[in-house]
Order: structure tokens, then sequence, then C-alpha cells
């Protein structure tokens, strides 16, 4: 393999691990609150259709990247009412949440497809770009990864570092006990849901504005049940969480790479190494308690409803 | 106006409440509540289970809101609509179900429920020196979901204590507390009330309430059926009054036959079996018999091996061969529940709600749950179908028989008082007429009057030919039914002692200085050092 094809491999990884990253971090601060979000694909597809389309309208791709933002947030809305509010199944209401969103997406986007995208211009920083090997992948990136990056440092600084995350993790653990000691459960969920919905919307958008510049039905194909994945496989810690979207993210480019080589690995089988992965890791994170009861969300799933 | 201790005591009133009702849909939880504590007394709030008593404290602590009368702190009304508010007035809570974060280390659970933003290393610094001011050793840095009750509710108080309460509630403190444990917690109590605190104490437990409580206010059925000072009544007085009726003495009968005259209903012969986790207890050798007609009690102090003793005998854990144990005759060791059911044992767990009944499922269902084995002709039809009338048919039989007091006709398990369903839980099995009974902590946490209608029962159903095992953490109330007492200390069990040449202190003597605590520790330690 030649050193400038190393070089490029690299950068494509970054772009496919970006969307995962960034979905997988809205999740997880999600699923830390207590909630579990089966819709990430919905609102990630929801995202990337609204920001194509915004992007077009307007002509700035920057306009797209915040509509993406909303259209997620948005979207997440509609769960966070059904679920916390009226108290509904959170997987079944997660379930529909991603089947209207591929539903309306298609509907939405109907008149874009094959219309040429907008993309949005990598920002490269002189010098530090013509490093051999790493200068490209760290400092010629398009930004969205270069958010990803900030966010997941910041999603660790605030579960870990800050009071508010603190009572996250709290109201994660046992909704009772947080409710007892006056922290208010349902509003902190919301504001959770709402951050998750922002970061699968943002994720939509890096598709439709830097991946593929171009607005395809399900173009998620399947990103959001990755990151849903990888939350999983991350034991619910934000750096765990980089390391699988660049160890998914390879798997998808080696996909390609395998193919063009005509390497006779079965594409399907490639596919199904993410969720593959997951389960290994889950059988091993079991294996330690205190890990396992430190940091997976014990009331994950389970409807608050208060005492009146 | 003095204290027992003959002290001063200011005569402004700290809480007063007039009037105070709470209404669940068609159910007054409290009705017209009046009481008032002033500044260093320890006040009772007495009452057996369902009167109202956790309903009351929760609108003192601003949980819930009352539906009528006026809350007055320090002679103005005030309105407590949260937690925060309650805290930011000097009112402290310890709850009888921890609100902790097992997930969470105990500072962190601490500085939860502390405004502001202090660190954690103070929180754990400070933590750690009213924690040994107050006698209640804690671990900063450990996580709670890795702690004893005992130690999780030394947290409770900890982090009670860090808001400089005026007036702490203790909600069932001592429901989950080894005699020892107790004993440390009102030596903090009694340091508290010196420093001129007040302290609202609950409880159904009327020695307790008798030896540290000044005043005590009893409920019945959510109304004040009186006040009185504890110490100048006796234990049958209070207990009238919580419950409107005297309580039953128990009649225990000698055994009619000798009890060396019959084949025992249980053998268990070297029983021993390796620790499941670092959190519980190895057995070994225990070796025991039980022979109709009797009651034989396990004693011990809490952590000692008896859950790990149960889930061996009820089958939940199965033993390396059958002989091990033997219930009628048959080699029962290698049989799980269901199968040792079969041949006439039942069984009663501790927990009551996830082990002993499911929740959720209807008081019908969770008969079905024990019995579909033992009775399958009576409840289960050709097909594999629900005979729904045999099933409602027993459930009434039940209900009557204990006096079950329940919202509906068949209502979900878990919208029982826990004194209720523990008879519906029994009561299931004393219908089944069993051979051998194995309860685990019968009356735990269960009001007075039911406890004594319990263990009536189960005398009753050993004078009737059964063979009886009562594990329980309650000496008295081994004293009281058991014909033989054998004490479990570290996973193995001592020879059997008839009952009435033992008293209290002599039990006490044969449980070992040992506190569990420090062999669990121990043990955690020696596991953690076999894994690195």
């Amino acid at each position: 393999m030649s050193f400038e094809m190393a070089e490029a491999i690299l950068l494509t990884i970054a772009t496919a691990a970006t969307p995962l990253l960034i979905a997988a971090l809205g999740e997880l601060v999600v699923e830390r609150s207590g909630v579990l979000n089966l819709g990430v694909e919905g609102m990630m597809v929801m995202g990337a259709v609204t920001g194509f389309a915004a992007a077009q309208l307007s002509g700035s791709p920057w306009i797209g990247v915040l509509a993406a933002i909303v259209a997620g947030a948005v979207f997440s809305m509609l769960f966070a009412f059904l679920t916390l509010s009226l108290a509904t199944n959170q997987v079944a209401t997660g379930l529909s949440l991603t089947i209207l969103g591929l539903g309306l997406s298609g509907m939405i986007g109907e008149s874009f497809i094959g219309t040429p995208g907008l993309k949005l211009q990598s920002w490269v920083i002189p010098g530090l770009s013509e490093i051999p090997l790493v200068g490209k992948f760290l400092f010629a990136q398009d930004p969205i990864f270069y958010i990803s990056i900030l966010l997941t440092i910041c999603v660790w600084w605030f579960i870990f570092r800050t009071r508010a995350g603190l009572t996250l993790r709290a109201v994660g653990d046992s909704h009772g006990s947080a409710h007892a000691l006056g922290i208010r459960v349902i509003r902190i969920r919301y504001l959770a849901v709402l951050f998750g919905g922002a970061c699968a919307g943002l994720a939509g958008g890096q598709l439709s504005l830097v991946y593929t510049p171009q607005w395809v039905e399900n173009m998620t194909a399947g990103r959001g049940w990755i990151a849903l994945a990888l939350v999983v496989f991350a034991s619910w810690l934000p750096w765990r969480v980089v390391a699988g979207a660049y160890l998914f993210g390879a798997v998808t480019i080696a996909q390609f790479h395998a193919q063009a080589q005509g390497i006779a690995i079965p594409s399907q089988f490639l596919s199904a190494l993410p969720y593959l992965a997951t389960i290994v890791v889950l059988v091993l994170i079991s294996s330690n308690r205190r890990m396992t009861m430190r940091n997976t969300p014990a009331s994950l799933g389970k409807p608050f409803v208060p005492e009146r | 106006m003095t204290d027992a201790g003959g002290k001063k005591v200011a005569s402004e009133t700290l809480l007063k409440v007039e009037g105070i009702t709470k209404i669940f849909g068609t159910l007054k939880a409290n009705d017209g509540v009046d009481f008032d504590i002033v500044p260093g007394e320890i006040h009772a709030l007495l009452g057996e289970n369902g009167a109202g008593k956790s309903t009351l404290v929760k609108m003192l602590f601003g949980s819930l809101q009352p539906d009528g009368g006026t809350i007055y702190w320090r002679d103005s009304a005030v309105s407590i609509t949260n937690p925060m508010q309650a805290r930011a007035l000097g009112i402290g809570m310890v709850f009888q179900h921890f609100s902790l974060f097992e997930s969470l280390s105990a500072a962190e659970n601490i500085a939860l429920s502390l405004g502001g933003d202090v660190t954690l290393s103070k929180i754990a610094a400070e933590a750690t020196r009213v924690s040994h001011e107050y006698g209640l050793p804690i671990h900063p840095d450990r996580l709670v979901g890795e702690l004893s009750v005992g130690e999780r509710q030394r947290i409770e108080i900890v982090r009670c204590l860090l808001q400089q309460p005026e007036l702490i509630i203790l909600d069932e403190p001592t429901s989950v507390l080894t005699p020892q444990e107790a004993e440390k917690l009102f030596a903090t109590l009694d340091k508290l009330r010196a420093e001129g605190k007040s302290i609202l104490y609950i409880s159904h437990r009327l020695e307790e309430v008798q030896r540290i409580c000044d005043r005590a206010t009893v409920l019945r059925h959510g109304k004040v059926v009186g006040h009185c000072n504890p110490r100048d009544e006796t234990a049958k007085s209070l207990a009238a009054m919580m419950v409107g009726e005297d309580i039953h003495s128990i009649e225990r009968s000698e055994i009619s036959a000798g009890p060396s005259s019959e084949e025992p209903v249980m053998v268990i012969d070297g029983l021993s079996q390796p620790a499941s986790s670092p959190f519980s207890v190895p057995l070994s050798g225990i070796t025991l018999s039980v022979r109709p007609g009797e009651v034989v009690g396990i004693a011990g102090i809490a952590g000692n091996g008896q859950s790990e003793f149960f889930e061996a005998i009820s089958g939940e854990r199965l033993q390396d061969k059958g002989s091990r144990v033997m219930i009628r005759g048959n080699e029962a060791g290698r049989l799980g529940p269901s199968g040792r059911r079969r041949i006439g044992a039942a069984f009663s767990p501790e927990e009551r709600l996830g082990h002993g009944a499911v929740p959720s499922f209807s008081l019908s269902e969770n008969l079905l749950l024990s019995r579909h084995a033992s009775d399958r002709k009576a409840y289960i039809g050709p097909l594999g179908t629900i005979r729904r009338g045999a099933l409602t048919k027993t459930l009434e039989r039940i209900v009557k028989a204990l006096d079950v007091r329940k919202s509906g006709y068949d209502p979900a398990a878990s919208s029982l008082s826990g004194g209720n369903l523990q008879k519906v839980i029994l009561g299931r099995e004393f219908d089944r007429s069993p051979a051998l009974l194995i309860a685990n902590q019968p009356t735990w946490g269960v009001d007075a009057g039911a406890a004594a209608r319990i263990r009536q029962e189960i005398i009753d159903l050993a004078r009737n030919g059964a063979g009886v095992l009562v594990i329980s953490q309650d000496l008295d109330e081994l004293l009281e039914i058991a014909d033989r007492i054998a004490v479990m200390s570290d996973g193995e069990l001592s020879e059997t002692v008839p009952a009435e040449t033992v008293t209290r202190e002599t039990l006490g003597l044969m449980m070992g200085g040992a506190t569990p605590e420090k062999h669990h520790e121990e043990r955690v330690a020696t596991m953690e050092a076999g894994q690195e």
C-alpha cells in the first residue's frame, strides 16, 4: 500500500466514523439519563433530509447544518413527549420514531433526489496539515470532524466533572431516589433527549452535506442502529465511543476496499461485525461487576411516573 | 416542660401540624392529623403498616402535597412544595427504602443532596468528619451498591446531618438493621437529642419506641388515636392503641408426641457450598433435622449465611449430591424448588416483592406461581389452561383465614402493605397443609397484629403434624415460637438447643463476637486480592 493511499484511507475512515461518533455521543447522554431512544436512525435521517433541503434552498451548507440539528431536536421532542409526559413504552415509541422518520424523510426529500448537493468545505490549517500521514487526518478535515472531537471532550467533562452530570447519572441510576431528593427527573430527561436529538440531526446532516453531498432515500443505511450498538459497546463511556466509532468506521471502509480488491469476505459479514463486537463486549463487561454497576444506567428504559 | 433527662427544653414548638388530610382516590390516608414537636425531643410516630405514617412524613418533607390542613414551622404557617424547600427550612429525612444511588460513590450520593458547588473531595472530608463525630463510620469512595444495608443507612444519616437540619425524620430506621447496628443508631440519636435537635421517629417496634422516645403520637387508619409518653405505657397498651383491639397472646401447646418418636421430615447432612459471589457467604458442614410437630428456629445476625442456607434448602441452588437434603425420606438435593414442593415442602422467602411474589401480578396469579407444580390438577386444566375459579376460591379462603386487608377483589401484589402481602405468601403455603415449611424472616417489617397472627399459624401448622423451620433475626420471635433453636454464624450452624433452656443473652453469646460486616470486608479483600 502506498503512502498516499494510507493517508487517503485514514481520511475516509474519519469521515465514515464522524456521524457514528456524534450520534452515539448524543444517545450516550440520553441513556445516561435512563431513557432508551431507539429512534436514532429516524432522527438522523430527518436531519439528513432537512439539512440537505435547507442548504439547497438557502444556498448555504452552514444553514443546512443548523437545520439538520434543529430537525433532529424537534423530532426527538415527539419521542420525549410520548415517553416522558405520557409514559409510553420507550422501545415501542423509539421504533415508531425510526419508521416514521424513514417514511417522512422520503416524502420530504422526493423532489431533491438527483439534485447535486452543496458540500461543507474542509478547514485546512496551513503548515500543520503538511505533516506526513497524520497531517491531513488531523488538520485538513471538514468542520463537523472538529465538532465531533470537541463534543467528545465536552460530553466526557460534563458527565464526570460537573454537578449537572452527576445529577444526570443519578437520574439514570434511580429515578425514584432522584425524585425523593427533589431532583426534577422529567425535566432532566427532556433535556437529555433534546441533546440526543440534536446530535442525531447533526450526524444526519454530516451524511448529506459532507460524506455524500446528495439526498438518497434511506441514506443513513443503518448508521443509527450502529450508533445505538456503539453506546453499549462503549459501556456508556465517551472515550470508548470514539474508539468504537473509528473501529466501525474502519470496518465500513475496509468493506469497500475488500470489494475493490476482490477479496472474498462476504460484505454481509463485515456489516454484521459491529453487532458481533457489541455482543462480545457485553459479555466481557458483565464479568467486571464494579465497572458494570458504575456505568450501566440501572433505570434504562423504565418509565417514570411521579407519585402525586 | 422537661424531657426525660430533666434538661430544660425551649417552650417554642419547632413543628406543628393541624388537621392534615391526604386523600388517595377513596382512601383517606391521613384524616385531620394533629401533633407537634419541640426542640430536643425524640417524638415517635406509631402505627401499623398502612396507618398513614409514611404519607404524613412525605408531606412534611414536601414529596407529597396535603389536601387540607396546615403545617407550622417555628410558629409560622408554611407550605412545603418540594424536598429542596423542606431542606432549606431545616427538615432532613432518612428514608425507609433508601433514596441512594447504587452506581455512585458515597461521596457523590451526599453531594447530590447538598446544594452549591462544593468539590467532591471537600464533601468526602466533611462526611468523614461528621461520620466519626457521630460514630457512623462510612467509606466515601465505595460504591453504594457494594455496601451492606447498615452502611447504606449510615450514608443516608450522614447525608442528612451534613445539611444541618433542626428536625430529622427517620422512617422505620431499624427495620433493616442488626441488633448491634440498631444499638449504634440509638447512641447517635441520643447524641443528636443532647445537641437540641428534634427527631421524628417512625416505627412499629414498641420496645424501641419505649426505650428512646420522649413522646408518641399514635395513628390508626389515618387518624390520630392518641398522644402519650411511651414510657408510661406498656407494650401491650401501646399495641392496643395501634391496632384498636387487644393483640392475642400466642398459645403454644406442648408437642403432643415426644420429638424423637417420629421420622424427621427433613434431614440436612453435611451441606457445604462455596460462595457464589464476593458478596455471599460460603456454607460449611451444616447438619440439621426437623421432625414432625416441631418448630426449629435458626437465629443469627444478618449476612451470616441465612439467605444462602435458604437458597440451598429451597432448591434455588442445587447440592452436590441428592442425599445432602432429604425431605420425607426422598433425596431432594438435586431437585429444584418445584420438585421439592411436590414431595411436600413449602417455602416462604425473606424478600416479599420480587422473590416471594411478582409485584405486578395479581394475588391469584402469584398463588398459582407457587402451587402450579404441587397442586397441578387443582389449578391447571387438561389443555394447560388456568382454572381461574379454583384460584380465586383458594384466594378467598386464604384472605378469610388470615384476615388479609386489600383494595379490590384480586389486586396486584405490589398494592398490598408488607404485612398483608406476607399473610398471603405464607397463607398460600398454610393452605396446602405442607409436611414441611421453611420460612425466612416470616414477620420482617410486619406490624404487631399481623405478626402475632402469622406466628400463631406457624405454631398451629406444626402442632397439626408438619415440621417447620423458621430463619429469623428476631430473637424474641424465635423464643416465642420455636421448640429448638440453632445459631448460624459465618456459614456454620451450631447444634440445636431446646428453646426453654436458652435466653436472649445465651443466644447472643452463641452468635459470637464477630460482626458480619467485618467478615464481609475481609472476604471482599481476599477476593479482590485473588483477582489481582
